[in-house]
């Protein structure tokens, strides 16, 4: 399975706590055009379910999560 | 066409460190969310949006201003605050894992687009002026103006 996302943006938001992650992914969201991929590596636990809540409310997509030792990547397309 | 932004509007009655922080992290958050913020700062909530200034006219309001002076860093936390103690640990623990101070937070919900407002009749009690707030802050509103922001809020909340 070969998943090869284009990223349009690398956001380093490790150490970030709560509400920090999802703040910053929100100001950087508009950066990246419709269509475009964020790729953000966090290491708040909170950000499991912070991040894909956000793209909820926002009508955002994660389209890929993974986590690497203790890094927790999301890649997050802008839908609009 | 722009879809009508949803909107979150709480009350901050309290002076306390931690539920202050509650409320900017709600508030930093739900703007994130792309919603639009409005808070409403009544009674011992009004420090969180005053200038460390000395308050009061009469007497009372004088010693008001003098037992519960100082701007938002002087705010401490609801339980085990033993005269400042308290304060004193809870800033050393939140710097030590890199949590922002409420300055910060306060700062950030501003740039973020989260609306500050005094309450006028508890400005008029504890005799605090509209001089006495940070830049940021609102004109003063009465609570009229919080019922019609509440109305259109699909979330309320009172700290």
């Amino acid at each position: 399975m070969s998943e090869d996302i284009k990223v349009d943006l690398e956001l380093d938001l490790k150490g970030l706590l709560c509400p920090l992650p999802m703040v910053r992914v929100s100001q950087n969201i508009s950066k990246v055009p419709v269509g475009g991929v964020i790729k953000a590596i966090a290491t708040d636990p909170g950000s499991l379910a912070d991040i894909p809540s956000w793209a909820k409310s926002t009508g955002n997509e994660v389209i890929k999560s993974e986590r690497i030792e203790k890094d927790l990547i999301f890649y997050i397309k802008r839908l609009k | 066409m722009e879809e009508k932004k949803k909107k979150l509007s709480m009350v901050v009655f309290s002076g306390d460190m931690d539920k202050i922080m509650a409320a900017f992290i709600i508030a930093t958050g739900a703007a994130a969310s792309n919603m639009d913020v409005t808070m409403f700062f009544t009674f011992w909530g009004l420090r969180a949006v005053k200038k460390p200034v000395n308050t009061g006219k009469g007497l009372f309001g004088k010693m008001l201003g003098f037992m519960y002076g100082g701007d938002i860093r002087k705010a401490g936390p609801s339980k085990f605050n033993f005269y400042g103690m308290g304060r004193w640990m809870f800033k050393k623990m939140m710097a030590s894992k890199g949590v922002m101070d409420l300055v910060e937070f306060r700062n950030l919900a501003h740039e973020m687009g989260v609306k500050f407002y005094p309450c006028s009749m508890s400005m008029d009690v504890l005799e605090i002026t509209a001089n006495d707030f940070i830049d940021t802050a609102e004109p003063e509103v009465g609570v009229g103006f919080f019922i019609s922001e509440a109305l259109e809020s699909q979330i309320t909340l009172f700290i």
